[in-house]
Parts: structure tokens; C-alpha cells; sequence
């Protein structure tokens, strides 16, 4: 049996939905079992004193992205039909500027907000009423916006397709990078020693 | 230190794992911006349907079959609200509460959760995602524009730091 299963049909799509929510039931838990439903602990990775969300996240990416590329070897999986994020270049980087700001600003991203919620935290309540009112804002400029919007279409393209690099060979370079940042993580928080709160 | 946390690393794997979960059945990744992005449309479809049939922007998720709360993004936050509890639950964290660094008020701290959620809704939408969505999925399925938003979003965050340090330490 190949993947992805609800786009080739061999689970009916009205299944997509309940699959969502289970996934979304894991994604909450282990959030909330990392931290991350703390503002302080995600806000000490730019402060070296705690950073947990750069083991968390990128040891996320680097584990799904390898086990992509296993699953595609070993014909598990039909990349071809795994949706891959467009590149739209101008707004990808001013939306990405943007978002910084909110981060060092808000000490949430919009997914640990919604698992800070869930165990009470009113800060966490309060930066989602933030996402509410930027995204309505957003909806309501777009006829200003949209050719900025649309601007840069670059398509769909892999990183390592433009560097004429294999997804393997890119991928062990993923890990090395992930390694090193993990090493660097550590060495901050022994240099900038924190209290567990 | 002792820490009533998961081992990161740990969590990494087990988040990776759930991600992989997502792509290998419904062949798409996680997401949290989205899933505000069809409540919005929901409500002002509902509240003004006129303004939202003739906007480029909520028309583009409205009209005939389509239902922007039967969305992929709405159920997998609603899973994340309840693993959420879960975990903080068993863990024995519920508790409704301001958290803040001590240097700072509450009410400071929440202006600024406002502010930041201000400036993450509206550039997720700019950047297609926010934190999940564009930069974890993104880079997962090695994409470039994962990457950018990545490198932009921490970049960006890492060079205000200094001027934010009384928030945080």
C-alpha cells in the first residue's frame, strides 16, 4: 500500500478530516509536553537560555524530512502527490520578516498559542485574538496587497533541485547543519544558565 | 537541570513522526495560521455576505460546495486544543494564568502577545503560513520557500531580541 492514502482514495476522503483531528490531538500533546505552551521557554532560544524550540523543531523537520525520503525509496510513499509549498520569493521573505517580529514580540507562533490555550494561558488567548485581528486585516487590504502577494512566483521548487544537489545528499547536509545548531544550543545554555519556571 | 519537560530531542522525533503521519495520509503537512483564516471567512461570509462575495479575497474560499469550517486546518487545530489538555493534564499544568517574566507587568506582557499575534496573523498570510505551515512543513518537503520563511522568521527574531531583551530577561 503506497502513500499519501487519501489522495489516491484508498482511505475515502471523509476520512481526511477525522485523520486531521487525530493528528492534530498528537501535535498538541507532544507541543505541550515540550514546553512550548511556555512563551518563556520559546522566547529563551533568542536569549541562549533555553533552546528547546530549536532541538524540537528542527529535530521535527530533520525526522519527517528523512522520513520522506525513506518512505519514497522505499516506495512507500508517491512524492508526487505530497503537496509541496509554493514559492512565492518577495512576500516569503517580508511575510517571514513580519512573522519575526511577531515572535520576539509575542513569544507565540500561532500553533503553540492554540496548545498554551489549552492548558489556560490567558497570554495565549490574547495573542490569538492578535492573529485574528492580522489576518482580518489582512483580508480586508488584499485588493491593496495582492500584487505584491503574487509577485515572485517561482512555482514549487526543492532547495536541493536548485542547488542540482540529490534529496539524500541534501538531506545528510540538513542533518550535519541540525547537528551543529544542536551542539551550538547546548553551549548557549551553559553559557546563559536559566530557572526552570 | 532537572526539567518537568519532555527531552527535546524526544519531542523532535515524536513531532517529526506525527508530521510524516500527516503526509503519509492526507499527503500534506501541519498548519495553525489556516485554520484562523477559515474561521475569519466562516465569520464574515456569515456577517456580510455581500462584502465577502465581492472581495478577491474571501471569494476565493466561498461559493457553491465549498464550506471554509470543513477544513483540513480547522479539525487538526481543534486535535490540537485537545492534546493540548491532554498532556497538560496528565502533567499537571492546567491553570488559568498570565505568564510573564517577572521584570514585566501582566498587563505589559499581554499588550505585547497582542501586538506579536498582530504581526504573525498578517505576515502567515503574506508568507502562506506561519511557523508550522510554511517554515516546519515547508522545509520538511524541502521546500525553498520553507527555507526562506525559516531563515526570515528566526533571523528576524534573533536581530530584535536585543531590543525586546526587557520583555524576556
Amino acid at each position: 500500500m503506497m502513500g499519501p492514502l487519501v489522495p489516491q482514495e484508498i482511505i475515502g476522503a471523509d476520512w481526511n478530516l477525522f485523520i486531521a483531528f487525530v493528528v492534530g490531538i498528537g501535535f498538541g500533546f507532544i507541543l505541550e509536553q515540550a514546553g512550548f505552551s511556555s512563551s518563556r521557554k520559546l522566547a529563551g532560544v533568542f536569549y541562549g537560555y533555553d533552546t528547546v524550540v530549536l532541538k524540537v523543531f528542527f529535530g521535527g523537520a530533520v525526522t519527517a524530512m528523512l522520513g520522506l525520503l525513506f518512505f519514497s525509496l522505499f516506495g512507500w510513499i508517491d512524492l508526487e502527490l505530497v503537496y509541496i509549498n509554493p514559492t512565492y520569493l518577495w512576500p516569503a521573505i517580508v511575510g517571514g520578516i513580519i512573522m519575526g517580529v511577531g515572535f520576539i514580540a509575542g513569544g507565540f507562533c500561532p500553533g503553540v498559542s492554540i496548545s498554551a490555550i489549552a492548558i489556560g494561558k490567558i497570554d495565549g488567548i490574547v495573542f490569538l485574538a492578535g492573529i485574528f485581528i492580522g489576518i482580518f486585516g489582512f483580508a480586508e487590504a488584499y485588493p491593496l496587497l495582492e500584487d505584491f502577494y503574487m509577485s515572485g512566483d517561482m512555482g514549487s521548487p526543492k532547495l536541493n533541485e536548485m542547488l542540482g544537489l540529490s534529496g539524500g545528499f541534501f538531506g545528510f547536509l540538513v542533518i550535519i547543519a541540525a547537528l551543529i545548531m544542536f551542539w551550538l544550543g547546548d553551549l548557549a545554555e551553559k553559557k546563559f544558565p536559566r530557572k526552570e519556571y | 537541570m532537572k526539567t518537568k519537560y519532555m527531552n527535546p530531542y524526544l519531542a523532535g522525533v515524536l513531532l517529526g513522526l506525527v508530521l510524516l503521519m500527516a503526509f503519509f495520509f492526507s499527503g500534506r503537512g501541519l498548519g495553525a495560521s489556516g485554520a484562523v483564516k477559515s474561521t475569519i471567512v466562516s465569520i464574515v461570509s456569515t456577517v456580510a455576505p455581500e462584502h465577502a462575495a465581492n472581495s478577491p479575497f474571501y471569494s476565493k474560499y466561498i461559493g457553491e460546495g465549498k464550506s471554509p469550517m470543513k477544513s483540513w486546518l480547522v479539525f487538526e487545530i481543534l486535535g490540537v486544543l485537545v492534546g493540548g489538555f491532554l498532556s497538560g493534564a496528565l502533567a499537571g499544568r492546567l491553570k488559568l494564568k498570565i505568564e510573564h517574566f517577572p521584570g514585566i507587568s501582566a498587563n505589559r506582557r499581554l499588550v505585547f502577545a497582542l501586538i506579536g499575534g498582530l504581526f504573525f496573523g498578517f505576515g502567515s498570510q503574506l508568507g502562506r503560513g506561519c511557523a508550522s505551515g510554511a517554515a516546519l512543513t515547508g522545509m520538511s518537503v524541502l521546500s525553498l520557500g520553507g527555507f526562506i520563511t525559516m531563515a526570515t522568521m528566526f533571523g528576524t527574531a534573533f536581530v530584535l531580541a536585543y531590543f525586546f531583551r526587557k520583555n524576556w530577561i
